[in-house]
């Protein structure tokens, strides 16, 4: 008799990629400036810490948020106990509030659609398993967010279908790559229940345009199906074009209060926007009532601390601090946006020209050997073990050209930047001189290479898909 | 454009979104609907519905509090711990922070007397017990296999261990009349019945101390079920998550006392759910833990743990009260003894009134028997007692049946989660409401009397 349940045997947790393992590499030699300089810098985790002196500062000018307090009074009681999964009245005001300053006031959003869960992880995860059943599929563009195959797949059976997505449009969602998905979805007999979309585009770290939007809500009309917008990084747009949120376009649209209206949902969470990983607070919102219901029940699963809402609900109740935190912090993210991608322009590395987010999407496929994956993997270990940077290879990612990798900027200090930026210099000079001596060699070689399968086996297995598409 | 019919718009949502698998539609549930509805206050609202149906520990918050004053840098966002804030605000690893582990891990022990030592390497995150016991069922079984439970269980389960796993619960019935206790024949009836059905049994979850009973397992019992669960080859889930409200003798046995002492059980079947929604009080803290004794159900349940992971401002807080070995040997202490006044309070009052609950040293409530308050022994009548209760007695009690108990009239009664003065009105409605419930009964006692001596009068 099998011992556990086939989610402990099977590898849908998606921890086998190369994302995690990068960060166990990086976890066994981590990089420190004096322990240990030589070590592996981590580039390949998406954190803001470039404003926590402002979280800081507000803390200690506050303190009975902190302390269990209201008017100086101990409330501590009343917050342990509080373990109603509608979440504290205040705090989902006070996240309500900072979600429509982000959306510079376009839109409104009502704080009883808004169901509170354990993270965005928690959040992606509660609302596949209110939409779709095992066996039924979504829709993602490529690339797209590593964890997704876990968030989204591992215990809710569902299953995920890429829209692909090429670098020849700047990997923008066009109308055939969407057709062509949702095909390939009915070929392998899976019933689509809706697409997803992270917005800003992890790893791309563009916005998603208003074309691409208006396309999106017209496909999901048309097949009747739910549209997810993960926006958990909406405040972190720091140059134009703007961040135009999916209500917004469906209030430009005048949609509200059709079908495809409660079928739109939004993922938030307060781990990018506000660098808060570690307090686990994520969000659902919908306009479908049956959705917020069941959600709410299955974020029993999921809270979020009631010591967190509480000092949560005081710190964004601050008008005056967060709209502070907002301009300050987008600030500093273009700030290390441009010292990354001028730096790596200085070595011939050019980025996908991008606008949010905590990464560049790097193009190093000028650095491969060959056009393949395996390639990649070689060029990635080569960064990872003789560079010491943890970056993520595309392919872990899902993106079918092998070449990017996603690069963060926002996870470390002004001077750790400086030093990842050095070592990549290096490396590509140093690679510029072995190429001249082995080009010769290797043109000499049978094009083997190029006619490899161009996806590796342990990459497909993480999709939906047995073996690759026609492409 | 119109809108879509509410009937279709269900079929754009999976089966788990709209069925009743979370369960919610049970009288257990009900009961605090009516209470939500007209709260009991002291000033405000004296007449209103009294809860004694929130297993609640609210009986040591002024000792914790005392200890949150005397200890400021315990919380990351105070002038004193403040430089901890961002390395903790950033700390998303699902191994927890070291400290909190550790912490977690001694307190473990401490609870057990120190007689067994917990591994902070075995100890995973959950949302919660609730968020722990669903993800323990992931890890263990597939959809359509089954856990057995002895009944009467927390109602809750049918949501946790069920509604998004897929698993199915199959009672082991307990009877009142050897006082619940769950016997071998109970086990093999529950497991041989499974079988028959061709349902797969991949585990059996216990409760101890027990929801409701307020009963802890003996020894024996705990060895006939490892045996049981040894022979059988399926896995052992015990829910601890009173550990700390053993209030009178006999002391706390857990589990793992039982294993450590044991070399012929496996050791890869047992695992723990633990948290500090009860034994601390701190429900809203979402702390649940797994422990497990198998290691690739502790790699498998970490990985999982990123869907409830705990605040690490929680675990900062959390890290540094546990650690605190005199804080923490004294709140076992008065946390302990508190229970059992409150215990013994309220069975001098029932037993004023000739009501009587299954002995219990532990737990925030006790088991009453109310079945001589029933007109028939039925579930029915259960419900017709239940409803007169809320709306007539204004006590929010939670009826057997919630708990799936077979038989009628038992009903869990709450203690911990009020203050004396509180405790003492819902202890006097409910006594007048057994005497005049009394006086109704023999009223209508005389009245069947008379009637019987008018007939033999008219016979003769």
């Amino acid at each position: 008799m099998k011992w556990l349940s086939r989610k402990v045997t099977c590898n849908s947790h998606g921890q086998d990629s190369s994302y995690f393992l990068g960060w166990q590499e990086y976890e066994k030699n981590p990089y420190d400036e004096f322990q240990n300089p030589n070590g592996i810098i981590q580039m390949g985790l998406a954190e803001n810490q470039l404003s926590f002196h402002l979280s800081e500062s507000w803390l200690s000018r506050n303190p009975d948020a902190a302390g269990f307090k209201r008017d100086g009074e101990s409330i501590f009681k009343e917050i342990a106990l509080f373990q109603d999964y509608h979440g504290l009245p205040a705090f989902k005001n006070a996240l309500v509030g900072f979600m429509e300053k982000i959306r510079g006031h376009k839109v409104s959003f009502d704080p009883k659609k808004l169901v509170l869960t354990a993270g965005a992880t928690s959040a992606n995860e509660t609302l596949i398993f209110c939409l779709a059943e095992p066996g039924e599929a979504f829709l993602l563009p490529t690339p797209y967010y590593p964890g997704f195959d876990r968030d989204l797949k591992w215990r809710t059976g569902v299953e995920i279908v890429p829209i692909h997505c090429s670098s020849s449009n700047g990997f923008r969602i066009t109308q055939s790559a969407l057709d062509d998905a949702y095909k390939q979805a009915q070929k392998s007999n899976l019933s689509v229940k809706g697409v997803l979309i992270t917005n800003p585009s992890n790893p791309l770290g563009t916005t998603v345009s208003r074309e691409e939007l208006s396309l999106l809500i017209n496909f999901v009309s048309a097949k009747e199906i739910h549209l997810i917008s993960d926006e958990i990084y909406s405040g972190t747009v720091f140059d134009s074009p703007d961040f135009i949120s999916i209500v917004e376009e469906l209030k430009d649209k005048n949609l509200e209060d059709t079908d495809v209206w409660n079928r739109v949902h939004i993922v938030y969470s307060l781990s990018k926007d506000l660098g808060l990983p570690g307090f686990r607070v994520g969000a659902i919102y919908s306009n479908d009532e049956i959705v917020v219901a069941a959600a709410t029940k299955m974020s029993s699963f999921g809270l979020v601390s009631s010591q967190t809402q509480y000092l949560l609900s005081a710190m964004l109740s601050d008008k005056m601090f967060t709209s502070n935190y907002i301009a300050e912090n987008q600030k500093k993210l273009r700030e290390r946006h441009d010292m990354l991608v001028l730096g790596l322009q200085e070595v011939g590395i050019s980025c996908l020209k991008s606008n949010a987010g905590l990464f560049c999407w790097v193009d190093m496929r000028h650095l491969l050997s060959s056009n393949t994956f395996e390639a990649e993997m070689e060029l990635w270990k080569k960064i990872l073990y003789k560079v010491g940077l943890n970056v993520s290879p595309g392919s872990s990612c899902h993106c079918t050209e092998p070449g990017w990798f996603r690069v963060c900027f926002a996870n470390m200090g002004e001077e750790t930047l400086k030093l990842s930026l050095q070592r990549i210099k290096a490396f590509v000079e140093s690679t510029m001189t072995s190429n001249n001596d082995v080009g010769a060699y290797s043109q000499r070689q049978s094009p083997r290479n190029s006619r490899r399968r161009s996806i590796p086996n342990w990459v497909l297995r993480l999709s939906s898909h047995d073996r690759e598409s026609d492409r | 454009m119109g809108s879509t019919s509410s009937e279709q718009q269900k079929n754009l949502l999976s089966k788990i979104a709209t069925n009743h698998g979370h369960g919610e539609d049970s009288p257990y549930f009900d009961g605090w609907k009516a209470y939500d509805e007209n709260p009991y206050h002291p000033t405000k609202n004296p007449d209103g519905v009294i809860q004694m149906g929130l297993a609640e520990n609210q009986l040591c918050f002024d000792f914790i509090e005392d200890w949150i004053k005397r200890n400021p840098q315990a919380s990351i966002c105070t002038t004193e711990g403040i430089q901890e804030f961002k390395d903790t605000a950033i700390f998303q690893d699902y191994h927890g922070l070291p400290a909190f582990r550790e912490a977690v891990a001694k307190f473990m022990g401490k609870v057990r007397g120190e007689r067994v030592r917990f591994d902070p390497d075995r100890i995973v995150m959950g949302g919660g017990s609730t968020g722990a016991n669903e993800m323990i069922t992931f890890c263990l079984a597939d959809p359509g296999d089954a856990f057995l439970i002895p009944s009467p269980y927390y109602p809750a389960f049918d949501r946790d261990l069920r509604w998004r796993t897929g698993v199915q619960l199959l009672p082991i019935i307990c009877e009142s009349s050897n006082d619940f206790k769950i016997t071998k024949a109970a086990l093999e009836m529950a497991y041989e019945k499974a079988q028959q059905a061709n349902i797969n049994v991949k585990g059996l979850m216990i409760i101890n101390p027990s929801n409701p009973l307020g009963t802890i397992l003996d020894k024996e019992t705990l060895q006939t079920i490892v045996s049981f669960i040894n022979q059988k080859n399926i896995h052992l889930i015990c829910d601890e998550i009173y550990a700390a409200t053993v209030f009178s003798q006999p002391k706390f046995i857990s589990i793992a006392e039982i294993i450590e002492g044991d070399g012929s059980c496996n050791p890869n079947l047992i695992h723990i759910v633990y948290s500090l929604s009860k034994d601390m009080g701190f429900p809203g803290f979402r702390v649940g833990i797994i422990y497990s004794y198998n290691d690739e159900v502790v790699n498998c349940a970490r990985k999982m743990s990123s869907f409830g992971l705990v605040s690490t401002q929680t675990q900062h807080l959390i890290a540094s009260m546990l650690s605190d070995d005199e804080f923490i040997g004294k709140f076992i202490i008065e946390n302990s003894n508190r229970l059992a006044t409150r215990y013994k309070n309220i069975r001098r009052e029932l037993d004023k009134v000739s009501i009587g609950c299954l002995k219990s040293n532990a737990g925030l409530f006790c088991w009453m028997d109310l079945r001589k308050l029933l007109k028939e022994p039925t579930l029915q009548e259960e419900m017709v007692l239940w409803g007169k209760i809320i709306k007539e007695v204004k006590l929010n009690f939670s009826p057997g049946s919630s708990f799936h108990c077979y038989e009628p009239g038992w009903f869990r009664v709450c203690f911990a989660n009020m203050d004396d003065e509180t405790m003492e009105i819902a202890l006097k409605r409910l006594q007048k409401f057994v005497k005049r419930s009394k006086e109704k009964r023999c009223g209508s006692k005389e009245e069947i009397l008379q009637k019987q001596s008018s007939a033999k009068h008219l016979i003769s």
